[in-house]
């Protein structure tokens, strides 16, 4: 380990990638502050620049800089404006904003910062310890095996970020895997479902689909209900010390929650939203009495056990992907997409095929966690003035990089046509409720998925291998139960509650 | 019928076009060699079908949730049921932006059809002041065309075609 990490720092610790942190973490912070903005945008934003600097230590640094920025901006527009980017800073509203109305904005943002900071810290190093003992177990892997674990991550993708609309979620997943086939398959070079328009030969460009999945939608819903990015009087921003009490106070909070917001994160599916309510409720749990009535009100319990747990579960996100290539989270299926263009396939070889890349990225993670607090702490009080942006020069611009992003990875307009029809029906499937990180999920594992699926075919000459291979099995069973145990509960306590009303 | 069924009715449309696609059109076209192998390019989409059928039957014809019904909904939270109540307009009116943008990028040039969609998509959101809005928009394109045309490398046509 102590090797790994060496390596890590020769190749991260160069003047040029420093920059690409600071760099990464200050655009990721201004525009994560955007409400409408997450993660998953910027970085999609981001990829084109990444991908063009071609080294990719260099490209992984910058995104995941900017992963780290942006979570942090959201928690900024949360507390601040009561206007949560991000599904994963929505828990942080909930106490953030209640003391920048009592005026206790600087506080709240520094122990924001704080959290993140130790969320993000604990992560790297339990990532650090964890991630080699997965790799290794990994590497008993084969396409069967792969196959089976792929179908485990999109069966669970799909069972957790459903919430209880498993139906609706699987749905998706399967429209993304149907995307995927789009275009010339590795398995024959024929191309397939192209309907003989040239354009789609090389099938959907994923920069233009996580466009038109998330920042086109969301910037739709600005639009159409400016209530959304309302914008509450940020108060004046003052006190940004915390006494030793409250420091003490948060302190165990901030241990517990690094810890269960990172393996929560380490589930397929989980990520960030999960990890910051959870840790939400159990730390609301935990507290006692006046402590307890505190939470909601304004408590820095209730603010620090969010910011921690979802930084924390950033990191642990990065356990799968950076392991076994499957991404847990929207945000990690795009940094997937933006590795696999810089030729790097994440997966249990790249330790050992490309150990700077691998050490260089949990490098990064601890530089740029500094980075962020250091950079933070000062600008805080400049930070919130950006939000007074009006929203009709926000929005057009929102609009504007979107086009641009998904133009410049094809230098095509075709592109453009076929990210604004996408958005359009990512913008009607989220008004009927349809989870939309499954399908760009669905989309990127799709072939991988089925270049496994006829790799195994082929040797094993058929489906047999399912039962030959009792890891493949067991799998396969792991994801069925996945995705019918929710769906089973569900129906037994319908049904019990029907029996409740007939007064059985 | 409520919106997410109309769509898990479409989706099921769409998976019969593209099961007829890849049960009938496909394995035509495919080399005797090939047909010996025990996957097909059409295997997977076969499969993807028949699934994808079953899910959208599922989502179809599935009870509503109990709890979807007296869940709050949050502030910001699109309500189709008062879809009146929004800005609708000005969304179909940036949609078509967007695409009128698509069809200039090329003819009109990068520079000249980026402050326009700019200018233009904030006039449609109610803003103003063009004394401020033109040289933001101009500063704006003109800073993003130097970082991908000479940082990244990427050629864009700045200006309209018959300038050039």
């Amino acid at each position: 380990m102590i090797e790994g990490l060496l390596i890590g720092l020769a190749a991260a610790v160069t003047p040029f990638n420093l920059m690409m942190v600071v760099f990464g973490c200050v655009i990721g912070t201004l525009i994560g502050m955007l409400p409408g903005l997450g993660p998953m945008s910027i970085i999609a934003i981001m990829i084109p620049v990444a991908i063009g600097l071609g080294d990719p230590t260099a490209a992984l640094i910058l995104l995941s800089g900017v992963y780290y920025g942006a979570i942090f901006g959201g928690s900024t527009s949360s507390i601040l404006l009561n206007a949560p980017g991000v599904a994963g800073t929505v828990a942080t509203s909930f106490d953030g904003y209640p003391m920048a109305r009592k005026g206790q904005a600087g506080k709240a943002l520094t122990i924001a910062a704080i959290a993140s900071f130790a969320g993000g810290t604990i992560g790297a190093i339990l990532l650090m310890i964890f991630a080699p003992a997965l790799s290794t177990v990994a590497l008993l892997f084969h396409s069967a095996e792969y196959f089976a674990l792929m179908v485990v991550g999109l069966s669970a993708i799909a069972a957790f970020a459903g919430t209880g609309q498993v139906g609706k979620a699987l749905m998706m997943t399967i429209l993304g895997l149907m995307m995927g086939t789009v275009g010339e398959g590795a398995l024959s070079n024929m191309p397939r479902f192209t309907f003989g328009i040239m354009e789609l030969q090389s099938g959907f460009s994923f920069i233009t689909l996580a466009m038109a999945m998330f920042a086109l939608p969301e910037a739709l819903f600005l639009v159409m209900n400016p209530a959304r990015a309302a914008q509450g009087e940020g108060g004046k921003i003052t006190g940004l010390r915390i006494s030793r009490s409250e420091a003490k106070a948060i302190a165990p909070v901030i241990g517990r929650q690094s810890l269960q917001g990172f393996f929560i994160g380490v589930l397929p599916g989980a990520g960030a939203t999960i990890a910051s309510f959870l840790g939400y409720a159990v730390e609301r749990n935990i507290a006692k009495g006046k402590e307890q009535e505190e939470f909601g009100k304004g408590s820095i319990k209730g603010l620090a056990a969010p910011e921690t747990a979802n930084n924390a579960a950033c990191t642990g996100s990065f356990v799968p992907l950076l392991t076994l290539g499957i991404p847990g989270s929207g945000t990690t299926a795009i940094l997937l997409g933006a590795l696999i263009a810089l030729n790097v396939t994440p997966g249990p070889r790249l330790m050992t095929d490309e150990p700077d890349v691998f050490w260089a990225v949990i490098i990064s993670m601890y530089i740029g966690n500094l980075v962020l607090l250091i950079l933070n702490l000062p600008l805080i009080p400049y930070i919130a003035k950006i939000l007074t942006i009006p929203r009709t020069f926000l929005i057009p611009f929102i609009l504007f990089f979107t086009l641009m992003g998904s133009y410049i990875g094809q230098n095509n307009s075709t592109e453009l046509l076929i990210l604004v029809g996408f958005g359009v029906v990512a913008t009607l499937l989220r008004f009927a409720d349809y989870p939309l990180a499954p399908l760009l999920i669905g989309f990127i594992l799709g072939t991988m998925l089925e270049d496994n699926f006829a790799r195994a075919m082929q040797l094993y000459q058929g489906v047999g291998f399912i039962l030959e291979r009792p890891m493949t099995l067991a799998l396969l069973v792991l994801a069925a139960l996945l995705v019918l145990l929710p769906s089973y509960r569900a129906r037994r306590a319908r049904k019990r509650a029907e029996g409740v009303a007939d007064g059985d | 019928m409520a919106l997410d069924r109309w769509i898990a009715l479409a989706f099921i449309a769409l998976c019969c076009v593209y099961g007829y696609a890849a049960f009938f059109t496909m394995d035509d076209s495919l080399p005797p060699i090939l047909r010996r192998n025990p996957i097909w390019p059409s295997t997977f989409p076969k499969m993807l079908t028949i699934a994808g059928i079953v899910v959208g039957m599922i989502v179809l014809f599935s009870p509503k949730p109990a709890a979807d019904a007296d869940k709050a909904k949050a502030d910001g939270v699109i309500d189709l049921s008062r879809l009146g109540d929004y800005h609708v307009g000005q969304a179909l009116a940036l949609i078509g932006l967007m695409v009128a943008y698509a069809f200039a990028l090329r003819p009109v040039g990068f520079l000249s059809s980026t402050v326009l969609f700019l200018v233009l998509g904030a006039v449609i959101l109610g803003e103003r002041k063009l004394h401020i809005l033109i040289p933001v928009a101009g500063i704006a394109a003109g800073s993003i065309w130097y970082l991908v045309q000479e940082v990244l490398g990427i050629f864009l046509r700045p200006w309209p075609t018959f300038l050039v």
